[in-house]
């Protein structure tokens, strides 16, 4: 069997990485992979198989001889000119994809997580700085187990009074409401979400809402309604606690590791 | 160097001197007069931005090539080997042209700060006054110490070498000092504030009664309650924003120690690849083969010690946003989750870029050693490794700025269920880790090519560093796996610096089995210097580039952390420049700042070349007198 070339080989990789992506990866595995990020992906690729071909000389000549074949081989003429009558149609296609009308609108300009303020309020009371507030009722984890979980349990009322419509009944952004809000509403089942944050950050936006974010980084275009004008403090410091201990996940902390 | 060059350099220097030394007299007189004034056409903003980038690149260079240039001397001093001493003496030459340039630029930025920011100068020269009188005499100290050690070199040979090496060292210690001083002025404004351990007494005491004063149901005991060594207090009244601290208390303020070593670091790195850069220049425009072989050489030499600096620097980098989050949270999160989120995406494309590019370099280098063929069966599954660490590295946590509507609604949200976890830092850490411990085995195949050991035990130790290097990469990978895990604190304060450890002792404990097991070994062929691809000398180039825009881009997140503050929390920025400015503008910013800091570093070093042609020029007709005597 003829060996393949080198620049065969090369091209495999590329739309075989392509594929893996878009179907296998993107479809059998997971759900599908945004555009720009298999993109992204694909120039890595490219730059891996470039860095491949170009650090020998010998390489190099090797993926270059094909290319130089079909451009002034007489006996590469049919392929020569298959690939002349190619070009424009790619070119076409190319075209068309970046000007063609689409009725799929851009994602939110949005930035990852809206930045918090210095001062952590309720309705008009200043309550710390957002480094230093804690959760009053979390040394009870350790204090007093028993009114731990009553707090605990008092969260859970509270979300299942006001927050599971759109966070869902697993904490998991799926509720009923959900898919008709865009941006979508936050999943706390997600490892990245509670872990990253004090619980000071947890109340600001519960107390705050949509209309509380800050004016950079923006739109934000949360439907999250300001809850400090319907919850209590402590109901919000409970449901904060519910959600970490639903979850299993620690909100940060800075302690005394430092 | 002439004399005429020497007294304009001299003058240079001095011109910035003066600009130091009168700058807090005309902070006073300024202060009651305005609080900005504007920069004509580009602003006050852009101009202090590029003064300051361009000296700090400067700055950088000049404090990061001694520090190698005294080790390769000691080298060169211990083995008796010229070539290295010469190397050494070249280095420092080019520290010479880039010196008068960094202190004009100093003047410059420091003329521009008095002008456009009096306020702001006069805030800052009231705390930091004397350490600004420091600084000159610790410039003068740089200057003189510089000069000695450079035009010394050639008569400061042989029994006076320790002498000269001395000189290297206390120039570095100059150097080194210099820094810490101006970085302490800016991670000030970054972090007014330290810990309570570190605090002065006197700031203390002012502390207690301000909370007292703020809150009068508290006692001394009970304003004392949760306060622990680590507690984070402010150096100014939170009232009145009067500065209360010391002196010490403002220059050990919280990220300062972290910016000293980060940049210490990066000092090292940078100044190997803008000497690597300059060595790759010459390589490609070089007419013989001598030239050739020395360039290849040095641009190799500069190459191992901008890699030798870049493997500890994502470390310091993780360290540094650490303390950045112990201090503020919301700064913290503005950083890494926020504002600033998506330039660290762009920091992993050009990290990304400088590890491909060291790497693509000592590949290339293999192949101008006979017998180093055969690691390159290895290379194919080295590359896929590092770019699939990079690919992790630079996946987003959030897409919903890239993402259509609909493809958001497939993930079921901005992150992606699977891909989305990349976008955590307990991923993007075993990702570095893993490109390290592979570029570290790039190198360990580059030192045994062309070699053979003789060691008795070498296939034990073959399998003894395989089985290091695979126990290491799955520790690393299962370490990450637990970080998605554990609480924060956990991960940051235990698991990543475990990670960080297992890959460095990965790395000492190979390179002394590969020592020993290498040390008699027999030469199956020799390096070709001079051999290398052109190629790889671009790769250099590019190297050099991606690092100077990398620190632009970088300068730009730790001043921009500060947002509408001149001191964050103390003083505002009133200016109309408050704002913070847009990625792409800031993109666009760093990019005009690198054009300019090649351009000037190329017309500098291009007169170095200038002097040495015609010195050469006007030696070659006494050398060819000389030969024609010799023959008679």
């Amino acid at each position: 069997m003829k060996r393949l070339s080198l620049f065969t080989i090369c091209l495999i990789i590329l739309v075989g990485s392509w594929l893996v992506l878009r179907f296998v990866i993107g479809g059998v595995i997971s759900v599908p992979i945004p555009a720009s990020v298999i993109a992204m992906y694909m120039g890595l690729i490219l730059i891996a198989v470039l860095v491949h071909i170009s650090v020998e000389d010998s390489l190099f000549r090797e993926f270059l001889r094909p290319i130089h074949e079909t451009l002034v081989d007489d006996k590469r003429r049919v392929r020569r000119r298959v690939i002349a009558v190619l070009i424009p149609f790619f070119l076409l296609g190319y075209t068309y994809s970046i000007i063609a009308q689409r009725a799929n609108p851009p994602g939110s300009p949005r930035d990852a997580h809206p930045s918090p303020p210095l001062e952590l309020t309720y309705k008009d009371e200043v309550i710390g700085t957002m480094q230093d507030v804690v959760n009053p009722f979390r040394h009870y984890e350790k204090d007093d187990p028993e009114a731990f979980k009553a707090h605990v349990e008092n969260g859970r009322r509270v979300y299942h009074q006001n927050c599971f419509p759109c966070h869902g009944d697993h904490l998991d952004g799926q509720g009923h409401f959900a898919p008709y809000l865009q941006p979508l509403p936050a999943n706390f089942q997600d490892p990245g979400i509670i872990p990253n944050f004090q619980e000071s950050f947890f109340f600001w936006r519960i107390a705050k809402g949509g209309p509380g974010l800050p004016a950079a980084g923006t739109p934000w275009d949360s439907a999250m309604p300001i809850w400090e004008d319907y919850l209590t403090k402590d109901e919000i410091w409970d449901v904060i606690l519910f959600l970490s201990d639903y979850t299993g996940y620690q909100p940060r902390t800075f302690g005394e590791a430092h | 160097m002439s004399k005429k060059r020497l007294y304009l350099i001299l003058g240079c220097v001095l011109i910035a001197y003066a600009f130091l030394a009168v700058a807090p007299v005309v902070f006073a007189q300024d202060a009651t007069e305005a609080e900005y004034r504007p920069f004509p056409k580009i602003g006050s903003r852009n101009a202090a931005w590029i003064a300051a980038q361009l000296h700090l690149l400067f700055g950088s260079f000049i404090l990061g090539v001694p520090m190698f240039a005294v080790i390769i001397e000691f080298i060169g001093w211990k083995t008796k080997d010229m070539r290295y001493d010469r190397m050494a003496q070249e280095f420092i030459k080019l520290c010479m042209g880039a010196f008068s340039t960094t202190a004009l630029l100093g003047g410059v930025l420091v003329f521009i700060l008095i002008w456009c920011y009096p306020k702001v100068m006069t805030k800052l020269s009231g705390i930091f006054g004397p350490t600004m009188i420091f600084y000159v005499v610790l410039f003068f100290g740089e200057t003189f110490t510089l000069y000695l050690y450079s035009y010394g070199w050639d008569k400061m040979q042989g029994r006076h070498k320790g002498w000269h090496l001395f000189l290297g060292v206390l120039l570095n210690v100059w150097g080194t000092a210099i820094m810490f001083v101006s970085n302490s002025w800016l991670s000030y404004q970054t972090s007014p504030a330290t810990q309570y351990g570190v605090l002065s007494e006197g700031r203390r005491k002012s502390w207690i009664e301000e909370k007292l004063a703020a809150d009068p149901s508290l006692t001394p005991e009970t304003a004392m309650e949760g306060v622990t060594s680590h507690t984070m207090v402010p150096l100014h009244n939170e009232t009145t924003g009067e500065f209360m601290g010391t002196l010490w208390d403002a220059v050990n303020n919280f990220t300062w120690m972290p910016v000293n070593i980060h940049r210490l670091v990066g000092n090292i790195a940078f100044g190997g690849s803008i000497v690597a850069a300059y060595a790759a220049f010459r390589f490609l425009v070089a007419k013989t083969k001598e030239d050739k072989a020395h360039y290849d050489w040095m641009g190799y030499t500069g190459n191992f010690i901008a890699l030798c600096g870049l493997i500890p620097l994502p470390f310091l980098g993780y360290w540094l946003g650490r303390e950045i989050y112990m201090f503020n949270n919301t700064m913290g999160i503005n950083m890494m989750g926020s504002l600033f989120s998506w330039l660290f995406i762009i920091q992993a494309v050009m990290i990304g870029v400088l590890f491909i590019g060291a790497n693509y370099y000592l590949w290339s280098g293999m192949g101008r050693i006979e017998g180093a063929e055969v690691y390159a069966r290895y290379r194919p599954y080295m590359i896929t490794v590092i770019i699939i660490c990079v690919a992790i590295w630079m996946t987003p946590r959030t897409l919903s700025k890239i993402s259509s509507a609909s493809e958001l609604s497939a993930m079921g949200g901005a992150n992606h269920p699977h891909l989305g976890l990349f976008g955590l830092m307990t991923a993007k850490n075993t990702a570095v880790n893993i490109i390290i411990l592979t570029t570290f085995l790039s190198f360990l195949f580059y030192r045994r090519s062309g070699k053979i050991p003789t060691a008795s035990w070498k296939r034990i130790g073959n399998v003894a560093i395989s089985v290091i290097f695979f126990l290491a990469t799955v520790s690393i990978v299962v370490i990450g796996i637990v970080g998605f895990t554990v609480p924060t604190d956990l991960r940051v304060n235990i698991l990543t610096p475990y990670q960080v450890l297992v890959a460095l002792a990965v790395m000492a404990v190979v390179t002394v089995v590969d020592i020993f097991m290498y040390r008699k070994a027999t030469m199956s062929g020799t390096i070709k210097w001079g051999e290398m691809t052109d190629r790889s000398q671009y790769v250099l180039i590019l190297v050099a580039i991606t690092f100077t825009s990398l620190m632009g881009l970088m300068g730009y997140a730790r001043s921009g952390l500060r947002e509408a503050w001149h001191i964050f929390g103390v003083m505002q920025d009133t200016s109309p420049d408050a704002f913070t400015p847009l990625l792409s503008e800031a993109v666009n910013m760093v990019a005009i700042i690198m054009v300019a800091f090649f351009a000037l570093v190329g017309f500098i070093f291009w007169l170095g070349l200038w002097g040495e042609k015609k010195k050469q020029a006007a030696a070659a007709p006494v050398e060819a007198e000389v030969a024609v005597e010799s023959d008679d």
